[in-house]
């Protein structure tokens, strides 16, 4: 055995970060979070339909903020799902080599416009639109931030199912090609069925990043305390909540326990969807052997 | 209608969906940049704010991001680069090892607004950092901490194993094929990684809400411990704040322009270096 270089003995504690910074994360927001039910209801919290965190009785009924991030984050995947798989598909299986060089960079630049221009863009153009289209009083609603949302959760999406697309293996396509299938039979009933692992992955992927994005809902969702009535409400979903009410609120308070506590909520939600993806793309791989 | 007639017709509707993403992104990229050229000149850049950001230019802002992404690199390329070549060399094919790797996927799907908290809780009040340049490079540095292990492990799997069988034939022990053999020759791919990671360190408004930035300072920074100006809160905060939103809002399309120029830009680069070194690949 030839001896070993002193970096490779410190290597090991490096390969382990990812797994210290995630679990520092986790007992940072549980820890501080849990601290708000000292003072209030976690059933309160839970299942509260009121959020008045400033007012002298004070309330931290997480349900209106929860509904609106599941509000706003369906939005954006009714839009982004069909155009994310088309979009897969059309890369993968349709698209000629020299469209496909173009397209693919293109998306890639979408997933790397920072999400405060995204909001900037959705206060400035999406808005206004949506309130001319739909004759509402403001056009800052959970509808127009959805919107917004999709293109922001579609490259992902987009991505992660065209590998799976790609990794179909061509010969069960020459197979059904060879019984005397079409194109489009062979990719709507062999091609996708095969890559559905892969595109739940990508789906929840997706999802767990509309619901986690932060800076575009704060500006486009129009931030209306309260139950939204219908999706062209102003809505403030979890992660605008948070980022509108810590600046003013004094550490160690109620109201600063309580943010963590919503952080903790949504980490969980999030989580939720991550692992979802996590089991879907194992399942493909092995599939795919 | 026939089979073939309907199926061009899907066909496309799916090639229509697929151009849907590039339409909203030229519209999105048209209308900032268009209105941003309006204003974007050599004073802009490097002037100081005036009368309450509503006059000047946006230097300070700049300066800061740069502060702030130069941290977070310090911070994120060597242990997320070390990490990875510990998970792609050395790390056993253990249960544990599988528990690492998702650990690393759930740390890239937490929310960066998580991550401003935790933040805020950590290296803000706990080390008494304070709202400074070394608490929000720290953050925005774990932030991008998987993309880099990612890129990482992805770039040296695609080393083939014969380079690191000639290598060990020729003496060579297992850290010296690695520094001298694998590294390098993966590092096209590592490079990307970091340099996309660049790019969302800069963007990123959530993780420094509270751990960093400041809408206005009348001072540039003069150690880590100071907050600073940044482009992204700057851009927030001139259509959040303030009393002037006619002049403010054409000082946002200006930082808007900068800071997505800046982010093509290194996505550009990216694509160059991946796209030169497919070509070079000979194996």
């Amino acid at each position: 055995m030839k001896k070993r270089a002193i970096i490779e003995y410190f290597l090991p504690i490096f390969g382990y970060i990812a797994v210290i910074a995630l679990f520092a994360i986790a007992f940072t927001i549980f820890g501080e979070g849990i601290s708000t039910f000292k003072e209030f209801s976690l059933w309160q919290f839970l299942t509260g339909l009121v959020w008045r965190p400033a007012a002298s009785h004070i309330k931290l009924g997480s349900v209106p903020l929860l509904f609106s991030t599941l509000i706003v984050s369906s939005i954006a995947m009714f839009i982004a799902v069909p155009l994310g798989i088309a979009t897969a598909v059309y890369i993968a299986k349709l698209a000629g080599n020299n469209v496909k060089d173009i397209l693919k960079p293109l998306i890639e630049l979408l997933a790397s416009i920072p999400s405060v221009v995204y909001g900037f863009f959705g206060i400035v153009f999406m808005a206004p639109l949506v309130q001319k289209l739909f004759h509402l009083p403001i056009g800052q609603t959970g509808f127009t931030a959805g919107i917004i949302l999709a293109f922001m959760a579609l490259p992902t999406i987009a991505s992660i199912a065209e590998d799976a697309i790609t990794a179909v293996p061509s010969d069960i396509e020459a197979a059904s090609f060879g019984l005397g299938a079409s194109k489009f039979e062979t990719l709507t009933h062999i091609v996708i069925p095969a890559a559905m692992p892969g595109i739940i992955t990508a789906i929840s992927l997706g999802f767990g990043r509309a619901i986690g994005e932060t800076m575009t809902v704060l500006m486009v969702a129009g931030g209306a305390l309260g139950m939204p009535h219908s999706i062209f409400s102003p809505m403030r979903p979890i992660t605008a909540t948070i980022a509108a009410e810590m600046g003013e609120t004094p550490v160690g308070s109620l109201h600063y326990h309580a943010l963590f506590a919503l952080a903790a909520e949504l980490f969980v939600l999030v989580m939720v969807f991550n692992l979802i993806a996590e089991y879907y793309h194992k399942k493909f791989s092995m599939l795919r052997g | 209608m026939d089979k073939t007639k309907k199926e061009n017709i899907a066909f496309f509707i799916i090639k229509i969906l697929a151009y849907t993403s590039v339409v909203f992104l030229v519209a999105l990229v048209g209308y900032i940049v268009l209105n941003g050229f309006k204003v974007i000149n050599l004073r802009f850049l490097t002037d100081v704010p005036r009368n309450g950001i509503t006059e000047g230019g946006i230097f300070p802002a700049i300066l800061g991001t740069f502060y702030l992404v130069f941290v977070s690199f310090l911070v994120a390329v060597p242990i997320g680069v070390l990490s990875g070549i510990y998970l792609a060399e050395y790390s056993p094919n253990s249960g544990l090892t599988r528990f690492i790797h998702v650990s690393i996927n759930m740390l890239s799907g937490v929310p960066s607004v998580v991550f401003g908290l935790f933040g805020l809780a950590v290296f803000v009040n706990k080390f008494h950092f304070g709202v400074s340049i070394l608490s929000g490079g720290l953050t925005l540095g774990i932030l991008i901490l998987p993309t880099i292990i990612q890129a990482t492990i992805e770039a040296l799997n695609t080393v083939p194993y014969s380079f690191r069988e000639a290598s060990f034939g020729i003496g060579a022990t297992k850290w010296q094929t690695i520094k001298d053999i694998v590294l390098p020759t993966g590092m096209p791919g590592i490079l990307t990684g970091v340099i996309l990671s660049i790019g969302r360190s800069a963007g990123e408004t959530a993780p420094i809400l509270f751990t960093a930035a400041t809408f206005y300072t009348g001072r540039l920074p003069k150690s880590v411990f100071n907050e600073v100006m940044a482009l992204p809160y700057l851009i927030y905060g001139l259509l959040t704040e303030g009393t002037f939103p006619d002049k403010q809002i054409p000082i946002a399309y200006g930082a808007s322009t900068v800071l997505l120029l800046f982010v093509f830009a290194l996505s550009f680069v990216a694509i160059i270096i991946r796209m030169r070194s497919r070509r070079r690949k000979k194996w």
